[in-house]
């Protein structure tokens, strides 16, 4: 009953107070605390606002100081005293911790605005027919069902410079039958029924601005749908410390982590339709794209099995970070083009907390 | 599911062969389909009324080309027939000319008439080589509008089907003395006069007046730089809503052209919007596989349905309110007399919390204002 009791009176006080002074928020605060002391918590932030308090007259603030030396002392001393009160917490926590051995409360786990993450509707159920059947029958179904083998076609912007060159000849390396073209200034709309013609399964065209490279179109062909990228952090192989050998032909295996909404599905399933079914096992590569806060993550591994529990792994490279910026339905077309889903900044992105992929 | 499907307020279309109906009342969605025979090929094109004014019926165009009538009172598919060859194109546009003829419209330009129990067209007439819409005019059941690529605008009067009544000249050449290509992508008539009002795939939009010798648009406003897809009148029929595909929904003031307002929310590309008949809302729907509800005042968004395939058309009842105030006693009303127990149970809550949140609310400034006075007497 003290227990209830204390904070309502320490809240008519404060209140009291705001209808006399003109609501000073510091002595409240520090009020408030003093009189719910019941809790060790609360009590150790009483000692924290009582000392504070102590130091200062109740409506100092440091920056009130107009000397600038003295106000930048004054800060470096408040702050200080702030670090040393959160130390000795830490190592009040950890010795309690430690006294209490099993029974210690799980430890927290920190808030990441993924695991805040804001639930999306449109986040796949395996059991549901209905998307089964759409996934079943869209665009990829002829490369799941096994009736056409991937083949890549990979080409640039016009007159690629630097980095892109390389970055398109390492990517030919990592996706099995994946040849490089030049560009030599065709239209993507003319390349198209000419790659569709040679039973071309996707076109692939890495943009680049001032050397490097910064977007990529990946079109599945024969009708779509067309996929933009942003390409950035990009890294080659000579750049990669402690890489590995270059990798073999061996086509590698695909791991997609983490593409849990519908548009998160249809562009796992674009990524994954890039290699062919049948991994060689004997390569022992792996392509993964790992998929977090939407920034689709890409990396190229080669694994070995030390003993039963030791897994070592060595990067082969490329790596690199996509980020989705469009879907459009059918091949490329994006002036007339229908668009799945476009990603609208500041319309989007308002909420940190909600994730599109 | 009859019940299910009379509470229905939206009608949907979707690309997996699907008709869905939502319930804005109870925020329920169905799907109104035998789910293991579900199949591309009953991809759903157009929806349309089959009996206008009872709004008992939906005839489905389907991409095989047939069409089929789903019954609202029955919950079930009662009829399905086929109009025209699958080589025609699929349809693109579909509308009830009395209880049981209707004319169709494929993509290649192939406007027919069928009654009932015949398998030839009663009247047929072509209507260009390439069409994206056909529309009915909501005052002359028998009078149509058709549009497409390199295809102007041209209205049709079914009983007269030799020439059409009205069609649209080239635009004029643009200040380069270059040819401006056509492209209607949706028609709509404006009610209480005789002007129709088209968006086309080079983001305009156009007004054309057939009661005045001027074939060329009386009215020509821009929006955006994508293809509008969509287009739909409010009620009041003086502003128009149109969508493009990157998922802009705007509000185009007819009288001078001018943008008054945009819908956000959108991430996919429009294939469907209505305006309510006589709510300020608007429903939209299209690629992003949602259904949204806007409202047209403050052009907020009231409602999102996640209806997990993409969508095609749409189609909303115009006796059935979402949340008016007159009109959803009188649908609760109906709902209470023909439902279960629980339907009872729910409306009865609905109306309850609506009254008591008032009430409350009216009781919480009462009370503010009585401490207000107390604090000043103090």
């Amino acid at each position: 009953m003290d227990f209830n009791e204390v904070p309502v009176t320490s809240e008519r006080k404060s209140k009291k107070k705001k209808n006399k002074k003109a609501g000073n928020k510091r002595v409240s605060e520090a009020e408030n605390g003093e009189s719910a002391g019941v809790e060790k918590k609360s009590e150790e932030k009483i000692m924290e606002n009582g000392e504070s308090s102590a130091a200062f007259p109740p409506t100092f603030s440091v920056s009130e100081i107009k000397n600038k030396q003295r106000r930048h002392m004054m800060f470096m001393k408040l702050k200080q005293e702030k670090r040393k009160q959160k130390l000795q917490l830490r190592k009040k926590k950890k010795k309690e911790r430690a006294a209490l051995g099993d029974k210690a409360p799980p430890k927290e786990v920190p808030k990441t605005i993924e695991n805040q993450r804001v639930f999306d509707e449109t986040t796949v159920d395996p059991e549901d027919e209905e998307i089964a059947f759409d996934e079943g029958t869209d665009e990829f179904s002829a490369y799941f069902n096994r009736l056409t083998n991937p083949q890549v076609l990979i080409t640039t912007s016009d007159r690629p410079r630097g980095k892109t060159v390389r970055f398109c000849e390492q990517l030919a390396s990592v996706i099995p039958n994946a040849h490089v073209y030049y560009r030599r200034g065709l239209a993507l709309k003319k390349i198209i029924p000419q790659c569709v013609a040679r039973n071309f399964t996707y076109l692939m065209v890495v943009n680049e601005d001032r050397l490097v490279p910064n977007g990529l179109v990946l079109c599945h062909l024969p009708d779509g749908p067309t996929a933009h990228f942003k390409v950035s952090s990009v890294r080659l192989r000579k750049e990669i410390k402690r890489r590995g050998k270059d990798p073999t032909e061996h086509s590698p295996e695909v791991i997609l982590n983490n593409f849990s909404t519908r548009l998160g599905h249809t562009i796992a399933r674009l990524f994954a339709a890039l290699f062919p079914q049948d991994p060689n096992f004997v390569g022992r590569q792996v392509a993964t794209f790992h998929n977090q806060r939407d920034f689709i993550f890409f990396r190229f591994h080669r694994y070995i099995f030390k003993n039963e529990k030791k897994v070592g792994i060595q990067e082969l490279g490329p790596r690199f970070t996509l980020k989705l910026r469009s879907l459009q339905k059918g091949t490329f077309d994006s002036k007339y083009g229908e668009y799945e889903w476009v990603l609208k900044r500041h319309e989007m992105d308002a909420c940190r907390r909600k994730f599109q992929l | 599911m009859g019940d299910r499907s009379r509470l229905c307020s939206v009608w949907l279309g979707s690309e997996t062969g699907i008709l869905k109906g939502v319930s804005l009342t109870r925020k329920q969605a169905f799907n109104f389909c035998d789910t293991r025979q579900l199949s591309r090929d009953q991809e759903v094109r157009v929806l349309s009324w089959g009996d206008p004014p009872a709004e008992s019926e939906l005839l489905l165009g389907l991409v095989d080309g047939t069409v089929r009538t789903f019954s609202t009172e029955k919950g079930a598919f009662t009829d399905a027939r086929r109009c025209g060859d699958p080589q025609d194109g699929c349809f693109a546009g579909l509308a009830a000319l009395s209880s049981s003829t209707l004319v169709s419209c494929t993509e290649n330009g192939a406007v027919r008439v069928w009654a009932e129990d015949s398998r030839e067209p009663v009247t047929k007439l072509e209507a260009g080589k390439t069409v994206c819409r056909m529309r009915q005019s909501p005052v002359s059941r028998n009078k149509v509008a058709t549009g497409g690529k390199e295809n102007g605008l041209k209205i049709w009067d079914l009983q007269r089907p030799e020439a059409a009544l009205f069609s649209a000249k080239n635009l004029r050449d643009d200040w380069l003395a270059l040819r401006r290509p056509h492209w209607v992508r949706d028609v709509a008539f404006i009610p209480d006069s005789d002007k129709v009002v088209t968006c086309t795939g080079y983001h305009q939009v156009h007004v054309f007046d057939p009661s005045t010798p001027q074939r060329r648009p009386v009215l020509e406003a821009e929006y955006g730089e994508y293809p509008l897809t969509a287009l739909s009148l409010t009620a009041s029929g003086s502003t128009v809503v149109v969508g493009n595909t990157q998922g802009q929904i705007a509000l185009l003031d007819l009288r001078k052209g001018l943008v008054c307002g945009c819908l956000k929310g959108l991430s996919g590309g429009v294939r469907g919007l209505q305006c309510h008949p006589s709510q300020p809302v608007v429903a939209s729907c299209g690629l992003d596989r949602f259904l949204r509800i806007h409202s047209l005042e403050d052009r907020r968004l009231l409602h999102k349905v996640y209806l997990k395939s993409r969508l095609n058309c749409l189609l909303l009842a115009s006796l059935e309110l979402e949340e008016g105030a007159g009109g959803q006693v009188e649908g609760q009303a109906e709902v209470k007399e023909e439902e279960e127990d629980e339907d009872e149970v729910w409306a009865s809550l609905e109306q309850v919390e609506e009254e008591t949140t008032k009430r409350k609310a009216a009781e919480k400034d009462e009370e503010t204002q009585k401490k207000k006075k107390k604090k000043g007497k103090d």
